[in-house]
């Protein structure tokens, strides 16, 4: 049995010290939001955040978060960068298909959260790690300067 | 597990499992997929009031008496808006406020929902045609329900019902200060008899349509509570992975399961088989477990009969077939005898790997099988075909087939497939060993990649013959590959399979003597659509071959397209808008170049511009101008998007997408090996939508063909060279950062 702090709550599981991050949100605790693409960290699509961090919880061993603030995109609009960067990705029109977002988004607020004012290369080196398939970069792009006006 | 592990959107989606009898209707009304216009998820159930009496038009459209318009989708969104789109329709007719609008996802039963675009005669989503399809029967959907509101408005208070406007969802009479939201008059519109012949607006009068509203997923899709396949949680269910033989068309000959069965949580361990493959699948209560414990079961493959070819190989056997006339696919006047006269003649060869869809969501389901069929969880793309498939397979009919159409991680074609491939493993498996339990079968991006259904390989031998004015003769065209629909359900029996050559037979320059020739050939490995079919290689073919008489013959390549589509209004206008949006014949700093093409797909004409600039190994794509013409732009906001979409698809591919065979072993297995465009790769894009006041045409993929081919011609300009193997990186040319 591990304690994990997921979104501010004490949470617990079962699962084995070997399980990535990623599959003990999604099959133990009910938090589908954090979706697989690629169990390699090389899409994005499981980017949650750890201390604040953005992280691939695809390739994280569920130990390595223990005693780590663990947060998801079911609580990324509880701080203000996080409901900023939602707000933008709605007027933004930015999901297609959607199955990459979640992921998106925690990059995006992470990136946000240590820089308010992000040049196009910033956004380039902080988002390149995260695959969209349907190519919605372009308002990725624009989303997120959005979120930084709206925050200014 | 208990049912409050269960989402709770999960309850919401089984109501698309209802009947859509008007008696039934009205007692799930409360029950509702949905997804609020600009709004948040409504995740209401059952409420008392909208089960008293809803309006209901027809299959695609209720209205509760709490004024929630519910708006029935029969096709599925996974990306291309099609939900926002069809939303769109009905909304305008109705004259509603587009934050009351909900959208939920059709059962699967195609007297009510086959699509109008195949004809009624089979219910899914494919060929760009939901909007285009529906465009009539949405509509008329809305304007019935509207005009039944004005009915009952015009009886309650004693007026004329020429005399009532409806605006925003309010139903109002100036005259005698009257007006009520559309939910106060439900019951009494429910009781008026449905006008025969409604009258549909003028275009002129739209309000909605042409205006960029919000998508009515986006809020879900920006919050994690959008359900996908890769979401549902059923009780007691397992997950399933599926160990596949490690080439196209292995068979089991034995396994051991001694480690897997050892493992905390794996249920079992079972050997199946569909007509399509066979592998061994573990059955497990969780998704990390199955997969240590398909990874664990050591299996021994009988190979006999597998394939055992690789790229190179087929590739050369398709150059030798090149070699002999195919079968006729188009000819006009004699193409033989225009190159023998020739003054100048050229010729190329344009050679296109095998892609993978890649697909966001690798492809993934849920099967729970019941006393006489099953149930399906899916982001279900051909309902009707897959219903029939596993009929069959169950011995069964496809009524009892019932299918729950969940949202749609991306497909790109690969859920439309003509053998229902990865639903008939996940009842296959559920068959050898689920015990009536659900099973859910997770694809690793593995399993994904490796399964096949790729875009097929394909050669173009291209000869053209050119009189002494430079002036284009005659075109002889040979097309060589495998065909998507030959050997499918949807195989009609057509000797040339017109995907194969569409995009080439039906091409709009006009030559005098054109002879397009298809050899279609058989391989062992599988293949299907992938957004714009034929049209993925077609275009590249012949927007490059263009570009290559065009510097042979020293014309510009606009001017040249200009005089073979003088006859084409159509594309001209598009031709000429994107000479004029992108600039063409202006200036460019040294090292940059401008490349163009234009192609027709899905009913819609597409040119694309870009600016490519030279870097070290590669090249990096600056700019590109886009203009489309799809008719009446319903929702011009996604018709930019999907152009977006499209786009960076089709330069993902061009750039880097190949999937090679090794001795029949596919060569990639994850992002690493396919890789894909990202965001620091990615052009500006502007898109330029002509307007029309024609009928709406396809809009989901006629954006992918041209950009291929434009940055090829412009890499042409850059380097002299031709490019006439994809992907560019194979020659060297990598797409920079």
């Amino acid at each position: 049995m591990m304690k994990l702090n997921v979104n501010g709550k004490e949470l617990s599981t079962e699962a084995p010290d070997d399980t990535p991050l990623l599959w003990v949100l999604r099959d133990s605790l009910n938090l589908t939001g954090t979706k697989f693409g690629c169990g390699m960290a090389l899409c994005g699509a499981c980017t949650v955040h750890i201390d604040g961090a953005a992280t691939r919880s695809c390739v994280l061993p569920v130990s390595a978060a223990v005693g780590k603030q663990i947060s998801t995109i079911e609580d990324v609009a509880g701080n203000p960068v996080g409901k900023a960067v939602q707000d933008a990705w709605i007027a933004e029109n930015v999901p297609q298909c959607g199955y990459c977002q979640s992921g998106q988004i925690m990059s995006a607020t992470a990136l946000l959260q240590r820089n308010r004012s992000p040049t196009d290369a910033d956004i380039d080196t902080a988002m390149t790690g995260n695959i969209c398939r349907c190519g919605t970069y372009v308002r990725i792009r624009a989303a997120i300067h959005r979120a930084a006006a709206a925050l200014a | 597990m208990n049912n409050q592990n269960i989402p709770q959107d999960f309850l919401i989606v089984n109501a698309a499992l209802l009947p859509l009898s008007r008696r039934e209707l009205i007692k799930g009304a409360g029950l509702t997929l949905a997804v609020l216009g600009g709004g948040s998820l409504l995740t209401a159930c059952a409420s008392t009031e909208q089960n008293a009496a809803p309006l209901v038009t027809g299959q695609y459209l209720r209205i509760g008496t709490d004024g929630i318009v519910t708006v029935i989708s029969p096709n599925t969104e996974l990306g291309q808006g099609a939900y926002t789109g069809l939303a769109t329709l009905v909304a305008e007719e109705l004259d509603a406020d587009w934050q009351q609008i909900l959208v939920e996802a059709a059962p699967a039963d195609v007297k009510l929902f086959g699509n109008p675009a195949f004809g009624g005669a089979l219910q899914g989503t494919g060929g760009s045609t939901t909007v285009a399809a529906f465009w009539e029967p949405m509509r008329k959907a809305g304007a019935t329900a509207r005009a039944m509101l004005v009915a009952a408005a015009a009886d309650q208070w004693g007026v004329q019902p020429g005399d009532i406007t409806v605006k925003a969802g309010v139903v109002s009479h100036a005259g005698k200060n009257k007006s009520a939201p559309f939910g106060e008059l439900v019951a009494a519109a429910a009781t008026q008899s449905a006008p025969v012949n409604v009258r549909l607006k003028e275009p002129r009068d739209f309000k909605l349509i042409g205006q960029p509203a919000q998508r009515v997923d986006a809020r879900a899709k920006s919050s994690g509570t959008a359900i996908f396949t890769q979401d549902i949680k059923l009780p007691d269910m397992l997950v399933t992975m599926i160990a596949y033989p490690p080439r196209f068309g292995g068979k089991v000959k034995r396994f051991d399961a001694t480690a897997a069965k050892a493992m905390p949580g794996v249920v079992d361990v079972v050997q199946f088989k569909t007509p399509l493959r066979e592998g061994v699948a573990v059955l497990a209560k969780d998704t990390f477990t199955a997969k240590k414990a398909r990874d664990a079961v050591k299996v021994e493959w009988d190979e006999s009969a597998a394939f055992v070819m690789g790229s190179d190989a087929i590739m050369a056997q398709y150059k030798a077939l090149a070699q002999k006339p195919g079968l006729e696919a188009k000819k006009q006047g004699d193409a033989g005898k225009a190159l023998a006269g020739a003054a100048q003649r050229i010729e190329a060869q344009y050679e296109f790997p095998f892609l993978a869809h890649a697909a966001m969501e690798p492809m993934n389901c849920v099967v729970q099988l019941n006393a006489d069929g099953c149930q399906i969880w899916n982001g279900e793309q051909m309902h009707t075909p897959d219903q029939a498939t596993i009929a069959k397979f169950l011995n069964t009919t496809p009524d009892k087939i019932k299918i729950n159409m969940l949202y749609a991680g991306g497909s790109f074609g690969r859920r439309g497939n003509s053998f229902a491939d990865y639903l008939l493993d996940t009842v296959a498996v559920a068959q050898a060993g689920a015990q009536g339990k659900p099973v859910k079968l997770v694809w690793t991006r593995e399993d994904d990649m490796r399964a096949g259904f790729y875009r097929p390989v394909y050669l173009h031998a291209l000869k053209a013959g050119l009189d002494a004015h430079g002036r284009i003769t005659g075109w002889q065209q040979r097309i060589v590959g495998q065909s998507i629909v030959k050997g499918s359900p949807l195989d009609n029996g057509a000797a040339v399979d017109f995907t194969s050559v569409e995009g080439a037979a039906n091409m709009p320059y006009a030559i005098p003597n054109l002879l397009v020739e298809l050899h279609t050939t058989q391989l062992g490995v599988p293949i299907q659509w992938w957004r714009s079919v034929g049209s993925t290689h077609t275009a590249y073919a012949i927007e490059c071959f263009l570009d290559e008489i065009a510097r042979a013959t020293r014309q510009d390549p606009v001017q040249l397209r200009r005089t073979l589509l003088a006859d084409k209004p159509r594309h001209l206008a598009v031709l000429n808008a994107a000479a004029e949006k992108s600039g063409w014949g202006k200036p460019l700093p040294a090292g940059t170049a401008r490349g163009i093409a234009i192609h027709e797909s899905f009913n819609t004409v597409v040119a694309e511009v870009v600016e490519v600039t030279s870097r070290d190994n590669g090249f990096k794509v600056d700019r590109v101008t886009c203009v489309v013409d799809c008719g009446i732009a319903v929702n011009p906001n996604i018709v930019q998007m999907q152009m977006e979409s499209a786009i960076i698809y089709g330069l993902s591919a061009a750039s880097t997408g190949a999937i090679t065979l090794k001795d029949g072993h596919v060569e990639q297995s994850n992002f690493h090996q396919y890789t894909v465009l990202r965001m620091n790769q990615i052009p500006t894009i502007e898109v330029h939508i002509l307007p029309s006041t024609n009928k709406p045409t396809g809009v989901g993929e006629p954006g992918t063909p041209p950009i291929g081919p434009a940055v090829a011609n412009a890499l042409s300009v850059l380097t002299g060279k031709t490019y006439r193997q994809l992907p560019f990186s194979g020659a060297g040319m990598h797409i920079a950062g």
